[in-house]
């Protein structure tokens, strides 16, 4: 088996996505999520590879867990996409036999439950963000290992190794909508940028009282737009 | 007992012709002649209270609870045969652990209730089992503060989280009973056992409906407890018994949100209103 942890590869750098099995698709990935003053906004590229090969060029890799708890993915594909599964499951469940939404703790504690008792299995490093009434905007992170963290904002995948500057020269707490999408797109156009395992288009989520709104912005139009997708 | 004969009343599983199912009311009966427990919802906590005959003067005074509880912040006090509630409380345990285990947070009394209430009504099912012959009391205060997930580390954003709604109030004191056929409810003011009809009458005098106006206080609640108890003692006034009382207030009062024992000199107090407020009963009717 090919060892490619924090090596640097012909398809760029790996970082942290340890043992993927030959041939298995890999987010090689930028993903990121942030509090701001209404809620939190999810973002991520929209790369997928197998090795070199770049599998899917438009990916979503922000998976919706309930109406306003979503997740960005990164590591194994196949990984992320059953453990996202699992908890919309469990979530969907909650929210009928308690007769109440979930909150983002509950989530995030089904996430980490997953990811920590199978630890050995997976590979998978998730940020969960989500809005309730109760607690507004919450961002957690789920690194390999299973820990929990409660994050103002969280980057992840491989790509974040070289935006870490970035967010921390750029972050203000307390942002409007209109600040965080401009913080969470030019971190994430310089991941693109720098990260060979990372490119395609620009996803965000903003997760409010109004509830989930999608955001697109291509390459092509310098991630300029289209922008929000109102319906 | 007009069951009696029939065959209708040997097995659980076996409706009689008009739809009854005389285990579990046989299983009732077992409630009605157990010591009187009360619950009760005031404004800022919940107050569990139970008259404990006491049936050997070789016993030690204050051992033996009959109040459990389940979680840091859920008491149960049960009416009826003892070893049922034993075990009633064992599962409410279960229970409760599993939600933490699966969740990470404290189970939600109405989710404990719920529960309970599915795992009691089973045992109408079987002929293999008899129903509990208990009526449970399950009182807690899900907390009104926010509670972060168990184990997590971090705090998020210094100025806290954006975009919470204003005004949603969350959590607060919550009570419920549990009949042998699984049957359950919420309540403002629960009474089960011997004497639950004289306690129902006095628990309805009290004002615990927040939608007409200001309800009592846990302080008061405590206090009202213990005179219903006393009350209620009345038609056995024969045999001696021991006043239980256990109350839990939210995380800003005076248990921190915790199920716990009414402290010693509110018992003593409250047990001293209690008789002097029967005393001032004879004297009206002298």
């Amino acid at each position: 088996m090919v060892q490619t942890t924090g090596m640097l590869g012909e398809d760029g750098i790996h970082v942290d996505m340890g043992h993927l099995k030959s041939g298995e698709v890999n987010l090689g990935t930028s993903i990121m999520a942030i509090n701001f003053k209404d809620g939190v906004i999810l973002g991520a590229d929209s790369r997928t590879t197998t090795g070199a090969y770049i599998a899917n060029r438009v990916t979503d890799k922000l998976t919706r867990v309930h109406d306003t708890i979503w997740c960005c993915r990164s590591g194994s594909a196949a990984d992320t996409q059953a453990v996202a599964d699992i908890v919309q499951y469990h979530l969907g469940m909650y929210g009928i036999t308690n007769d109440e939404a979930p909150t983002t703790q509950t989530a995030a504690a089904i996430f980490q439950e997953l990811c920590y008792e199978n630890k050995d299995a997976l590979s998978a490093g998730i940020i969960i963000a989500g809005w309730d009434h109760r607690h507004g905007g919450q961002v957690y992170s789920i690194p390999l290992g299973g820990s929990l963290h409660k994050q103002a904002y969280s980057i992840g995948g491989s790509g974040s190794t070289y935006i870490y500057g970035y967010c921390d020269a750029n972050w203000k707490e307390n942002m409007t909508e209109q600040e965080g999408v401009k913080f969470v797109k030019g971190a994430l156009q310089e991941a693109i940028k720098w990260d060979g395992s990372s490119g395609g288009v620009i996803r965000m989520v903003v997760l409010t009282k109004r509830g989930a709104e999608r955001h697109l912005y291509l390459p092509d139009r310098n991630y300029e737009g289209p922008g929000m997708d109102r319906p | 007992m007009t069951s009696i004969g029939t065959g209708y009343d040997l097995s659980n599983s076996v409706f009689s012709p008009d739809g009854r199912n005389f285990q579990v009311e046989y299983a009732t009966k077992a409630v009605e002649n157990g010591g009187t427990a009360i619950g009760i919802r005031c404004k800022d906590g919940v107050v569990l209270a139970m008259e404990k005959l006491v049936t050997s003067r070789l016993m030690k005074k204050d051992a033996n609870k009959r109040i459990a509880t389940v979680d840091r912040n859920i008491g149960v006090v049960s009416a009826g045969l003892v070893p049922d509630g034993r075990h009633f409380v064992s599962r409410a345990r279960d229970e409760a652990s599993s939600w933490r285990s699966t969740y990470k947070a404290p189970i939600p009394v109405a989710s404990l209730a719920n529960r309970m209430g599915s795992y009691v009504q089973a045992f109408t099912l079987y002929s293999s089992v008899r129903p509990f012959g208990i009526t449970a009391i399950v009182g807690g205060f899900d907390a009104e503060t926010e509670v972060d997930v168990d184990g997590a580390v971090g705090s998020g954003p210094k100025v806290g989280s954006g975009g919470k709604t204003q005004g949603v109030k969350e959590g607060g004191p919550y009570l419920y009973m549990i009949e042998p056929s699984g049957l359950y409810w919420g309540y403002y003011g629960a009474a089960t056992g011997k004497g639950r009809q004289a306690a129902k009458a006095e628990l309805e005098k009290l004002n615990l409906d927040p939608k007409k106006g200001d309800t009592i206080s846990l302080e008061e609640g405590v206090k009202e407890a213990a005179r219903i108890i006393y009350v209620a003692h009345e038609d056995s006034k024969d045999k001696e018994f021991e006043l239980e009382m256990t109350w839990i207030s939210a995380v800003s009062g005076p248990t921190k949100g915790r199920h716990e024992d009414v402290p010693k000199e509110l018992k003593d107090e409250a047990e001293r209103l209690a008789k002097k407020a029967l005393e001032g009963d004879d004297e009206m009717e002298e």
